[in-house]
């Protein structure tokens, strides 16, 4: 998979842990700008941390002992539990208003101007222009929202998300993944998209990498990767997918 | 066709929050009821005041012939048995899997002490678990067999309601399937009356034969599953349905045959 002057490159990566575990294996892979491009696998298979240790986010007891990380441009993350993500005890517009105030160093005042303006962006309640509220006093899928608002108020030219739909109900879900893919469109940024969920990989992204107790199996554009698969354990991921029946859409909608 | 479970009238709350309000639903025998939902929708709040693990503020719960009081004696506690989506804290780690078995099988009269050894492997076999596994401990063994381990003590003690709250919701998607294969496969060998809680409506088509929609405490829809996911009768249902991100292609066939 490479691309056209790539936004995000990864050689050879190597992540162990210090008793000497091998977590991911010689993991290569590249993002061209304003590309997508879905990590899948299940609970221990590397993606997660291919994915921290572009920002350097590898948890304590962890160390890259090989490979280069290449990135273009600045990244930022969402995650995959927003609350946590939060700082429980601060406002979540002043919050906001901090981080684009630090990153894209304005005043104070136009820090609060351009938080605003990120909050209508995102489809967030009016009522936050005027009073703030704490994380623990939003949704789940609002304070996702938020959170994806913070990494938009760094300017990312690439977007980590590391299961960012998760966490969320279904009917949130749908409106968080058709929020980032549409500011995608507008804002033009790359996407890493880390989730075990092979539908939501799909929707998501043109590319997929499969990967299975740190190494990448299987990699290719998303439909005929899904079409084709030709590792067995992607074959099984897809097995794995339970499907549902067509519904009549029409009856009175 | 018998019912098994009859609730009637249940209001719950929790200060001014309304977690279930005026629910009525019957569960029919030999028969798997899946109760989907978003969170907050008063699922899980609906299977443990059924469990006896909540006193409902209203309404009553009928098992059988009999109502279910505020105090329930050792024999009714015994015929709805539950089963948690973490199954990591729902057994005791200091426990070796014969002790976890034979707990309930002692405290519930179902064995003589003599006869425990037989029975636990009975239950590992019937959920596909090694029997020399008896003398290992919770954390020996992955999510989806302690998962199985958590429905072997569920089952031990011959329930005539078993409820599952979310029991696939913290497994990975292929231990998912196994696990529901596993039910799918029980329900047929032990004619299970089964209460299955799951956001999850691909895991609700993969186990009902009926299928309830709760939101914000209330039972929105009760049908057949055919009915529910190809005509769903409610716009929320429809809503719900629509939510689901599906595979790009439909000639690809996954799931559990």
């Amino acid at each position: 998979m490479i691309s056209m002057n790539p936004i995000l490159e990864i050689e050879g990566l190597s992540l162990a842990a210090k008793s000497k575990k091998q977590l991911v294996t010689n993991v290569s892979l590249s993002v061209g700008a304003g590309e997508s491009l879905g990590i899948v696998g299940e609970s221990g298979s590397g993606k997660s941390l291919t994915l921290r240790s572009i920002l350097g986010l590898l948890p304590r007891g962890v160390e890259q002992v090989s490979g280069v990380i290449k990135c273009d441009g600045r990244a930022a993350m969402i995650f995959q539990d927003p609350r946590g993500a939060l700082d429980p005890l601060c406002p979540v517009v002043r919050q906001l208003a901090e981080v684009v105030y630090y990153r894209q160093n304005v005043s104070r005042r136009a820090s609060r101007t351009i938080a605003l303006e990120l909050l209508e962006m995102l489809g967030l309640p009016d009522s936050l222009k005027h009073t703030d509220r704490y994380p623990s006093q939003l949704s789940g899928g609002q304070c996702q929202r938020i959170v994806i608002a913070i990494a938009l108020a760094c300017k990312p030219g690439i977007l980590l998300c590391d299961e960012p739909t998760t966490a969320l109900d279904v009917t949130v879900q749908q409106q968080i993944i058709e929020t980032i893919t549409r500011l995608q469109s507008e804002l033009g940024f790359a996407i890493v998209f880390v989730t075990h969920n092979l539908a939501i990989a799909a929707a998501m992204c043109s590319k997929l990498c499969v990967m299975k107790e740190g190494k990448i199996v299987e990699r290719g554009d998303s439909l005929s990767l899904l079409q084709n698969p030709q590792d067995p354990y992607t074959q099984m991921l897809i097995n794995a997918v339970l499907p549902l029946p067509e519904f009549e859409r029409s009856a009175g909608v | 066709m018998k019912t098994a479970l009859r609730i009637e009238n249940l209001s719950v709350h929790y200060g001014k929050f309304t977690a279930l309000d005026n629910v009525s639903l019957e569960l029919q025998q030999h028969t798997t009821l899946g109760l989907v939902g978003e969170s907050g929708s008063g699922k899980s709040t609906l299977a443990r005041v059924i469990a006896g693990l909540i006193t409902p503020d209203e309404g009553q719960v009928v098992l059988g012939s009999q109502t279910l009081g505020k105090k329930r004696s050792r024999e009714q506690h015994k015929m709805i048995q539950m089963i948690f989506q973490n199954p990591d804290s729902s057994l005791n780690p200091k426990h070796t899997i014969r002790q976890i078995l034979a707990e309930a099988l002692l405290f519930h009269k179902i064995v003589e002490r003599s006869g425990v050894d037989k029975r636990c492997k009975e239950l590992l076999a019937r959920v596909h678990i090694d029997e020399r596994s008896l003398d290992r401990y919770p954390h020996e063994f992955s999510g989806g067999q302690r998962q199985r381990i958590a429905i072997a003590r569920a089952l031990s003690v011959e329930p005539s309601i078993l409820i599952a709250d979310e029991p696939t919701s913290a497994l990975d998607v292929s231990v998912q399937l196994s696990v529901l294969e596993l039910f799918n496969h029980l329900k047929s060998e032990l004619n299970l009356t089964l209460l299955f809680i799951s956001h999850d409506l691909g895991v609700i088509n993969a186990i009902s034969d009926t299928v309830a929609v709760m939101r914000h405490g209330k039972v929105l829809e009760i049908n057949p599953k055919e009915q529910f996911f190809t005509h769903p009768e409610t716009s929320y249902s429809r809503e719900l349905l629509a939510a689901v991100t599906r595979m790009p292609t439909s000639n690809i066939e996954g799931g559990i045959s």
